[in-house]
């Protein structure tokens, strides 16, 4: 493949890409929801009325997962949303008729919206790492290869690797895997450490509960890290890589193993690439079910055919990492930005983001909130704006009580940190941390004591067991936060916590013990008053710990229908329709609060 | 003739010899390995470890804590329809453990068990990915988004037909 050959198959499909082709979301929230039978569906449709200008083609995540099925037309930008397997024929059918079919479309403040990035849910985005996700095939490279895919690797290949460097690092671009390492620097000590052999790797092992922009990423747009992959190999002087992805995201698994196969074919992998002397060869490894393998050296560990035990840090991995050869390891959204930062320059990335934090980032958002999705927002942008304007707030009518970022390892934002402006800094001074982008979003019926605890039992059980502090630690904490929420708290168990916290972080070999008690730092730092509510009052002000909650009938209010005893799944009401108030059998009840929401006149109450 | 736990028979089929050929001489190709045998027979049996270990030149006890290490491999098999609960944080704030709750008592199994007669085996497990469904569920490779107990009942009956 040289450059003419490439602009060719870019012109080629540019075309293709301005035809009428109704894109069906493909990603796994969508596939679940039965996009695959739409898909196959709309085909079956198509053909019927014979109209082959009319192309049916899968993409990736739009992001707004909450209204999946997805479906947009394009190229007017019609968006569908719950689209089921049956509205195909109905589709086709506009599409032809060139009528867009009102009873899909999505509804604002009791208006029809038309467009997708017409809708309140985009409006505040800027897409850079998802880009393509929604807008080609990411099955077909024919298709990245149209939105200007390979042009960045052919341009890096006419600089020299210093310059790349230097384009990267001029970007500000951090690392989006949570710790925030300027990744220019990265480059540069790899690209320093002297040795024939060097390996490039990518982190796909998105590990934090609650996180799922990597997997969109791979899902919807494989070929924007593999391109990345090969500058970097480029610009270190790497001949192999490796991309280290979840056995859990069987579809991310499938859509690169077909790029990587795409880009070899085309000669975009390979030896002497563009003719300039580049071989890069890239393989696929699959992870096995262990939260540690997303820290770096822990996942060379595990590509190596071991435990992914981490090891001790120096040496990093820019000087001896996997097989004990310089390796640079980036996160997946953190590549998926290189190729726009080399086609249009370090300098207008820089122009995006806060003084410290450049360009964007793409969050989960996920939890007690309306707009479930993945949103790609500037850095800077503050908390508010991303849980109200862009995930439209709390359902139900309920109280925002904190956000929570940086998975196992980060901490809970209260409400009264809503306006702070989201970057590497302004969180970690709030005592959470920027992660890989997982926002959970929790309403007041949430307890904070039983959420530690929930993060606690992720640590312990993900601990590899090696380093005591993180081993033993974790395990103390959590046996001192399951009394508290069971009632039998005591007494200065909450500095103990701290002290316990405060030790582990500073003894803990790896990342996973060093932040693991995040979570319960940042709880009491913001909700002491919880802590202290279970411990002295016995009592869960949230009404989420069971062994401190009772469900009770009033009998004042209860019309004796039967409706609640009707519900309960495991028979602990009694009473006789109209013979009396019905009662809680306190013994049985095992307080999943199904009877409250089923009580038509509110009498059920914890 | 008396086996030891777990072996079945020291049988060597051609899909073992195919996985360990084409693994033989991959550096750090164990782990992908061992991914093939556990797809393809539900767990990794003693046999299956002591003939890698030969064939790719790795100690028994190296598999074995390999194995062991990662939640994804398992030395017992696992029933015809393995159900894993989402425990990431997206699906524990929508009520995930409700759900896991409720397969446990339809199931009468606990957390890693196997019913009685093969059919079933339940999991808790880490994100999956899926948040935008929580709380969600696998079964198999089939992926079940928005649950709450009367699903579970749904599909526990479904899959009892299977």
């Amino acid at each position: 493949m040289d450059i003419k050959e490439l602009n060719k198959i870019k012109e080629k499909y540019s075309d293709v890409l301005k035809k009428k082709r109704i894109m069906v979301c493909s990603g796994t929230g969508c596939t679940s929801s039965k996009s695959d039978v739409l898909l196959a569906n709309l085909k079956k449709e198509v053909k019927a009325a014979n109209k082959a200008d009319i192309l049916v083609e899968k993409t990736g995540c739009f992001g707004f997962c909450a209204k999946g099925p997805i479906v947009v037309i394009d190229p007017d930008e019609i968006f569908y949303e719950m689209v089921k397997p049956d509205d195909a024929a109905d589709i086709v059918k506009s599409v032809i008729d060139k009528k867009p079919l009102e009873r899909l479309l999505a509804k604002e403040q009791d208006k029809l919206v038309k467009k997708w990035h017409e809708l309140n849910f985009y409006n505040k985005q800027k897409r850079i790492a998802l880009k393509n996700c929604g807008t080609i095939n990411p099955e077909k490279i024919e298709e990245y290869i149209a939105v200007d895919g390979y042009q960045a690797l052919y341009k890096a290949l006419n600089m020299s690797r210093d310059e790349v460097i230097e384009e990267i690092s001029l970007s500000g671009l951090r690392g989006r895997g949570g710790a925030g390492f300027p990744t220019g620097k990265k480059w540069l000590f790899t690209k320093n450490s002297e040795n024939k052999e060097k390996y490039v790797c990518c982190n796909a092992d998105e590990g934090d509960p609650g996180a799922f922009m990597d997997r969109s990423i791979l899902e919807g747009d494989p070929h924007s890290v593999i391109e990345a992959m090969a500058i970097a190999a480029y610009a270190v002087g790497a001949e192999q890589g490796y991309i280290y992805v979840r056995a859990e995201y069987p579809i991310a698994v499938e859509r690169l193993t077909i790029a990587i196969k795409q880009a070899k074919e085309k000669g975009l992998l390979g030896k002497n690439i563009f003719g300039k002397g580049l071989n890069f060869e890239l393989e696929l490894r699959l992870g096995a079910g262990a939260f540690v393998c997303g820290e770096e050296t822990a996942l060379m560990n595990s590509i190596e055919g071991k435990r992914g035990e981490p090891r001790p840090r120096p040496p990093f991995p820019a000087v001896k990492g996997l097989f004990e050869r310089p390796t640079l390891l980036n996160n997946v959204e953190t590549y998926a930005n290189v190729p726009k930062i080399i086609l249009n320059g370090g300098k207008w990335y820089q122009s995006i983001g806060t003084k410290n934090s450049k360009g964007t980032k793409v969050f989960a958002l996920g939890g007690n909130i309306n707009n479930v999705g993945l949103v790609e927002v500037p850095m800077g942008t503050t908390l508010r704006e991303i849980v109200y304007d862009i995930g439209g707030g709390v359902p139900g009518g309920k109280r925002f009580k904190a956000a929570q970022t940086g998975g196992p390892s980060g901490g809970c934002i209260p409400a009264k940190y809503l306006d702070t402006p989201i970057d590497y800094e302004s969180l970690s001074e709030i005592g959470s941390m920027m992660g890989s982008g997982g926002l959970i979003v929790m309403d007041e019926s949430k307890c904070m004591v039983n959420l530690a605890k929930f993060f606690l039992e992720f640590t312990v059980d993900e601990s590899c067991g090696k380093c005591p502090p993180c081993r033993i630690g974790t395990k103390r904490m959590l046996e001192i936060l399951t009394r508290i929420t069971e009632g039998k708290g005591k007494e200065g168990d909450i500095e103990k916590l701290e002290r316990l916290a405060e030790n582990i972080k500073k003894a803990s070999l790896c990342g996973l013990g060093q932040t693991a008690p995040n979570p319960v730092l940042s709880t009491i730092k913001y909700f002491r008053d919880e802590y202290e509510a279970h411990i002295k009052e016995k009592r869960c002000p949230a009404g989420e710990c069971k062994a401190l909650t009772q469900v009770h009938i009033d009998p004042e209010k209860c019309k004796q229908c039967g409706i609640c005893a009707k519900n309960c799944p495991v028979g602990a009401i009694d009473g006789e329709v109209r013979k009396g108030p019905f009662k809680i059998n306190q013994d049985k009840c095992i307080k999943c609060g199904i009877c409250i929401t089923k009580c038509p006149f509110k009498a059920i109450s914890k | 003739m008396k086996h030891c736990e777990g072996c079945d028979g020291c049988k060597i089929d051609s899909k073992l010899e195919t996985i360990a050929k084409k693994y033989k001489g991959v550096k750090g190709g164990i782990i992908g390995a061992l991914h093939e045998v556990q797809d393809t027979y539900g767990y990794i049996s003693t046999t299956a470890q002591k003939y890698l270990s030969k064939e790719l030149d790795i100690p028994m006890s190296e598999i074995y804590g390999i194995i062991t290490f990662y939640s994804r491999f398992s030395l017992k098999p696992k029933g015809k329809y393995n159900i894993q609960v989402c425990m990431g944080t997206a699906c524990y704030v929508k009520g995930s453990e409700k759900v896991l709750n409720r397969f446990k008592e339809k199931l009468q199994i606990e957390e890693g068990q196997t019913t009685k007669d093969g059919k079933f085996s339940l999991e808790a497990v880490r994100c999956i990915g899926a948040c935008g469904l929580a709380p969600a569920i696998v079964i198999n490779k089939e992926v079940y988004g928005k649950m709450d107990v009367k699903k579970v009942d749904e599909l526990v009956e479904e899959y009892s037909k299977k």
